[in-house]
């Protein structure tokens, strides 16, 4: 037996990244997973809400109403959608979740009267059926677009990158591939789908503003357009959306989920949500179009904190998607020996690509995905959202807020240096906001 | 029959009307450019459009049969899903992009991108399409029957692509195939549904996907 009390671990050269160079040289491939960043980075953790006290008054918990309701799209869109609670659900294709997950995300969303999102692949009949609210997402690879669905659905997203691949296109490995995946993105079953990162018929944002008026004039301006970008150039990136045309825009920050990118990818390309959210709320400011342009940020919400502190920094709403998938049932303790036959564990599985997963989400085999009932896991995640509300409900009254609106940068300082500057909210304490006089 | 003079009407009356009447005919005059014409059409009407169009004219056409006499822009008949699109002229980058079915016919030149990402349409172009043609091409026809630019059907999937003329470069995964008496046929008749009667079939040479690039493999990293 090796006493280990002596061995000292490398820092540069810690085993984690040992291993992965033991496995590079073994497959010749570079790590595709799924997930979002695994590393840390500053987040919402990071601040806390000063509460009310002798020269803010607070509202009762349980009995003075606090508001949670959304407006989304009232820019230019006739039919501009009102959502019961300032959370949303992230695109994720089918393709990379099964029809079972799908219908699921539907009806937990409906229970609470949010909206859920298509993705890389088309509108599922048994998606649109079972959500009350479904925004459609409009890809580079445009996997089964058409007018008829784009007509039947409640808003549109134009997704120009998402915060785990800013720059990236989307990647479905043949594993998932099934007939049905298939006969919807017109592709040869079983084949490995990289899809384009890059619009095929627009370019930049004098094209995007035609492209938006070609949407608007197809669906006859009566559905909300939203431009989702990954966050990087933030700040610009939103004034030009706005400039576009978008009646929301999405800002999805690094740790931000997908279901198949290269690690490479995940860990090192884009910013994190914290400092997103203050980019886009200045670029909103800057042009008078905060609460015109209604702001959705996502990128590593998990809980009515998280939620609370968005909406504080400005965000009009949230967007889950990795959490929306715990909540159905993903890494779930039950499919731990399944999980170690994969070399994983509970907790920490992150192999969607490989269409394996033992929860019957991230699959397209028949047998996994019918492990997943519907109706049980929409509950789920019917509950996960209601508490989210709740969540942010509770912190909200703490401040003195009856809408969720009400909540703003006053409300919360920074527990670091890094979290304050990021952040645009003074360090604990004080009033130094680093990098303003 | 409706008609929209463009210097009085707005896109958007033209549009409404493609998308809430029965079919009929439809004459549009003085487009001047401007973008989306004619887009989102839900029935078969005969629209017939003279002069140059902008972005996205005929844009996810859906069984209509729109004739540009004169130029368009870029983005013709975007992710068109069926119908037919006739333009006199030539067309700019993007013709056809991700197009599901039906029909479109170029009698001049198609600049880039001609037939990226298409999903099942037919492409006819008269005279010559730019680089990166049928780049992820998935489905569909593509005839050229001039010269095509460089790298032709990059990354093409399953679509069939027929070349009349040089073709400058093919792009990765994308090789000649044999031209068998199938493929003459149905160029044949993909010829004669664009009107096309002066060039024979066997002056055109077939190129598809080697479909080398198709599942990833190591020994191929160089192709990408």
């Amino acid at each position: 037996m090796v006493d280990r009390s002596w061995l000292k671990e490398s820092a540069t050269f810690s085993r984690p990244v040992i291993r992965e160079i033991q496995r590079a040289a073994e497959t010749g491939i570079y790590d595709i997973r799924g997930f979002g960043a695994k590393r840390s980075v500053p987040h919402f953790d990071d601040l806390v809400f000063l509460g009310a006290s002798m020269s803010r008054y607070p509202l009762e918990g349980y009995r003075e109403t606090c508001d949670t309701s959304v407006t989304l799209g009232d820019r230019f869109a006739k039919k501009p959608i009102t959502i019961d609670i300032p959370v949303t659900i992230a695109g994720m294709s089918f393709g990379a979740l099964s029809a079972q997950a799908k219908e699921a995300i539907g009806r937990g969303a409906s229970q609470v009267g949010t909206s859920t999102t298509t993705g890389d692949g088309g509108m599922t009949p048994e998606e649109r059926s079972e959500s009350k609210y479904l925004v459609y997402q409009y890809l580079p690879s445009r996997y089964g677009m058409n007018p008829q669905d784009l007509r039947k659905a409640d808003a549109i997203e134009v997704v120009v990158g998402q915060g785990a691949k800013p720059g990236g296109g989307g990647m479905l490995l043949g594993q998932k591939i099934s007939d049905r995946v298939a006969e919807m993105r017109d592709l040869p079953k079983g084949i490995d789908q990289r899809s384009a990162c890059r619009h095929p018929d627009w370019t930049g944002p004098d094209d995007l503003e035609i492209k938006i008026a070609e949407l608007r004039e197809i669906t006859d301006w009566e559905k909300p357009i939203y431009v989702k970008v990954g966050a990087a150039r933030t700040f610009y990136d939103v004034t030009l959306a706005v400039k576009a045309g978008a009646d929301v825009v999405v800002v999805d920050g690094m740790q931000g989920g997908t279901a198949a990118t290269q690690d490479v990818f995940i860990e090192h390309v884009g910013i994190p949500t914290l400092p997103a959210v203050r980019a886009a709320v200045e670029a909103l400011q800057e042009l008078n179009m905060h609460r015109k342009v209604q702001l959705i940020v996502s990128g590593g919400i998990r809980s009515g904190a998280d939620v609370a502190k968005a909406l504080a920094m400005g965000a009009d709403a949230v967007s889950i998607g990795t959490a929306a998938l715990v909540a159905l049932g993903d890494n779930n303790d039950t499919f731990e020996d399944e999980y170690n036959k994969l070399g994983t564990s509970a907790g920490y599985y992150d192999d969607y690509q490989d269409g394996r997963d033992p929860a019957g989400i991230c699959t397209q085999d028949p047998a996994l995905s019918a492990r997943l009932d519907p109706v049980a896991a929409g509950r789920r995640l019917a509950n996960y959202l209601n508490v989210l509300t709740l969540e942010t409900q509770t912190l909200a009254r703490a401040c003195g807020k009856s809408h969720v609106h009400n909540l703003e940068p006053e409300d919360l300082a920074a527990l670091t240096i890094e979290a304050a500057a990021m952040a645009g909210v003074p360090l604990a304490g004080t009033q130094w906001i680093p990098g303003k006089l | 029959m409706a008609s929209f003079d463009l210097t009085d009407s707005t896109v958007r009356e033209l549009n409404k009307h493609l998308h809430g009447s029965v079919s009929g005919k439809v004459t549009v005059s003085n487009p001047g450019g401007k973008h989306s014409v004619a887009v989102g059409a839900t029935d078969a009407h005969e629209v017939e459009i003279n002069g140059n169009v902008g972005y996205y004219c005929a844009g996810m056409n859906a069984d209509a049969s729109i004739v540009v006499n004169g130029h368009a822009g870029p983005g013709l008949a975007e992710n068109m899903m069926s119908g037919r699109v006739h333009v006199t002229g030539s067309a700019s980058q993007y013709c056809a992009a991700t197009a599901h079915g039906g029909l479109v016919v170029i009698e001049g030149d198609a600049s880039s991108r001609c037939g990226i990402s298409m999903k099942g349409v037919d492409i006819v172009v008269k005279g010559s399409v730019g680089h990166m043609s049928a780049f992820m091409a998935q489905t569909g026809r593509l005839v050229v029957c001039g010269n095509a630019g460089d790298a032709l059907g990059d990354s093409i999937y399953e679509a069939q692509l027929y070349v009349r003329g040089k073709v400058e470069s093919l792009g990765a995964d994308c090789e000649e195939k044999e031209m068998r008496a199938e493929h003459k046929e149905t160029l044949q008749t993909l010829l004669k549904s664009a009107g096309i009667t002066e060039y024979a079939v066997d002056e055109f040479k077939r190129y598809g996907s080697a479909r080398k690039l198709y599942n990833f493999n190591i020994d191929n990293a160089s192709a990408y």
